[in-house]
């Protein structure tokens, strides 16, 4: 049983401008076994969540904490943070040339155990994961990200999202630009990580398309860089009928 | 091959020097002219002093069958058929060279292995001059491994021919000590519908200057140009291209790479092609990718591109320089790798993306393990993880950049 707790998170980034204030206090509680979908507007500052609960280098934390089973995760490095349990699954995946999708996960998957995985079942385990998500084994050999397209980009994030199994998992608009199949592929995938019951999930997104098929515990309208309301899935029904806009609305005020 | 000179107009242009055996026709550099301004003419260690010497380097070589060599004399090597050098270095080298070597892969041979050649050196007394022919015969097939290692001071004037239909790879290895001096001349002549794929590894030696000229017999050939270096504190290295499309329908590609580490590590890249105007329906790209990893380090790239036709299929170049992209790093440390691995796991893909080319595995594991090497010296305290205001970021390693 794990918990994720985000608290008064405020973060900034720099513009032309100067400092921007992007999240302006968020508060939530993810525990172990729980589908958190995040859904807002575009710009109201999802996908800072996601990559400062990561580490990105680009967002200055200036306030408030994340905490994973008590422990600060703000003051580790993003590999540090990533072998405590947390995976990012981003909206756009970053393509390494000439480092092969075997080594990027067997050195990954290295790091996250501690131990390198025994090779007699590891490329067992890789083709398996890659045909999960409907990637043809042949992807192993191929450049992390280079060439592939949109899904299959996302389908990756994927089947790295089995293979390392971390405790919690940020899905960062994983749904966006995937065509229906896609979609099917991806989510059945995330509902196989969460089917094992003791993994948390914050779902990022701008559609409640996704949510046919990722059942969300809670959902939380997320505008102008905190949430404004939260509550079941009846919640994402009523953002399908209605929008955003009372919320934008609201905050302008 | 005359005929295709004389069928070929004179460009008035400075990426073309007229090639020549006569020293007069290459003036003594001050250092200051276009195609001497980046070498260091000092650390030359007076090889444009042109002294006489007879010292060689030790050749050691596993020949396949039916590849051979012999050795000309000086003057029946001009007689070949080949470019004449196209600056005073090289000129330097032919006149010099006591004799010369020539290898041969004779027509429709398909060699099975590759040619290996070692040359090594141990002296830095006296200058060697070198003079070697490479000629692949019409519709042949060859793989060519020159291994340059030791000490020395090493001037050598390469002309190579490759014969109508034939394919050749040749792959040239610079990992002297680093007290070397090595300047090097490579001139391609590819036949009519011949594929050459040229490759330089330079990773040891004090200064190492290499030009590669290449131009066409005949319509369709094709030249892929490769380089990867890796410069050290106070190395110098640079590769030289110069591509002349002569004939239509011709093609090439130039792809070098390059790291760079410690301080005043320099290393130059210039990429020369000209599209004549005969030469329609040609394609051309060259890009040189350089990745800083420390302060003090200094990179110069230079394509130029000049084009007397329009009637061609495609045309462009690209040059990126700047620090470890931020974003890589991000992705691989995302996923648990601790940064020093990530920025070793970037080094490698950034050089893995030519070295695999190669096709020679064995020779690939020991340049990646090579590689790997210098980048186990880096000083990690002196890498900055983000890009200087003002260098472009998030673009190494792919053309344009598009990883924002």
């Amino acid at each position: 049983m794990s918990k994720l707790e985000i608290k008064n998170l405020h973060v900034s980034v720099n513009t032309e401008d100067g400092e921007k204030e992007i999240l302006r206090g968020v508060d939530l509680t993810v525990n172990s076994g729980e589908v958190h979908a995040i859904m807002g507007p575009n710009g109201s500052g999802k996908s800072t969540l996601a990559y400062s609960i990561a580490g990105h280098p680009k967002y200055t934390v200036t306030d408030g904490e994340v905490l994973l089973d008590g422990e600060n995760i703000l003051e580790l490095s993003v590999d540090e943070r990533a072998r405590a349990g947390l995976f990012l699954a981003m909206q756009y995946p970053v393509e390494v040339p000439g480092v092969s999708v075997a080594n990027f996960l067997r050195t990954a998957k290295t790091a996250i155990d501690g131990e390198a995985p025994k090779l007699r079942t590891w490329v067992k385990d890789v083709n398996a994961a890659l045909e999960r998500v409907t990637l043809d084994p042949s992807f192993a050999q191929r450049s992390v990200n280079e060439g592939f397209s949109g899904g299959e980009k996302k389908r990756h994030e994927i089947a790295q999202l089995e293979l390392l199994n971390p405790k919690f998992a940020v899905l960062d608009e994983t749904d966006s630009g995937l065509d229906i199949d896609a979609l099917r592929v991806v989510s059945e995938g995330v509902n196989r990580y969460t089917e094992q019951r003791d993994r948390g999930v914050l779902l990022i997104t701008h559609y409640t398309r996704i949510l046919q098929y990722i059942k969300p515990d809670f959902v939380h309208v997320f505008v102008a860089g905190r949430l404004a309301e939260s509550g079941g899935r009846e919640l994402a029904d009523q953002l399908e009928a209605q929008g955003y806009d009372k919320y934008v609305k609201a905050a302008a005020v | 091959m005359t005929v295709i000179e004389n069928a070929l107009e004179h460009v008035e242009s400075h990426l073309h020097p007229e090639p020549s055996y006569e020293l007069e026709a290459h003036p003594v550099p001050n250092g200051l002219e276009e195609i001497w301004r980046f070498t260091p003419l000092k650390r030359l260690r007076g090889l444009l002093d042109g002294e006489a010497s007879d010292a060689t380097l030790t050749w050691e070589q596993e020949l396949p069958e039916a590849a051979t060599l012999t050795t000309l004399s000086a003057d029946d090597a001009r007689d070949l058929a080949v470019n004449a050098p196209f600056d005073r270095l090289a000129a330097l080298a032919a006149a010099q060279a006591p004799s010369a070597v020539v290898l041969d892969v004779p027509a429709n041979a398909e060699l099975d292995e590759p040619v290996r050649l070692t040359l090594s050196g141990d002296s830095l007394e006296h200058p060697v001059w070198g003079h070697v022919v490479v000629r692949v015969g019409a519709n042949a097939r060859a793989k060519i491994v020159v291994e340059h290692t030791g000490s020395a001071v090493y001037d050598a004037f390469v002309p190579v021919v490759v014969g109508d239909g034939a394919h050749l790879d040749l792959v040239t290895i610079n990992d002297w000590e680093d007290d070397a001096v090595h300047a090097a001349q490579y001139n391609l002549r590819v036949g009519r519908d011949a594929t050459v794929r040229f490759f330089e590894i330079s990773l040891g030696g004090d200064l190492v200057r290499t030009t590669a000229n290449v131009d066409y017999a005949g319509p369709g050939g094709s030249a892929e140009l490769y380089g990867v270096y890796f410069a050290d504190a106070g190395q110098h290295i640079e590769h030289r291209q110069f591509v002349d499309h002569t004939a239509p329908r011709t093609s090439s590609n130039v792809l070098y790479k390059g790291a760079l580490q410690g301080q005043d590590a320099h290393t130059v890249w210039i990429g020369n092609v000209l599209i004549r105007k005969v030469a329609e329906g040609i394609e051309t790209f060259e890009q040189n990718d350089n990745l800083v990893l420390t302060d003090g380090a200094k990179a110069d790239s230079v394509p130029n591109l000049e084009i007397e036709t329009g009637e061609i299929a495609g045309a462009g170049h690209a040059s990126t320089t700047g620090r470890f992209d931020d974003n890589h790093l991000f992705y691989l440390q995302s996923r648990g790798i601790e940064e020093g691995e990530a920025r070793r796991l970037v080094v490698h893909g950034f050089f893995n993306d030519i070295i695999r080319r190669i096709g020679v595995p064995e020779l690939q594991e020991r340049l990646v393990t090579a590689i790997e090497d210098e980048l186990a010296e880096a000083d990690f305290s002196a890498i900055h993880g983000r890009p200087e205001p003002g260098t472009p970021a998030g673009s190494i390693g792919a053309a344009g950049g598009s990883d924002a």
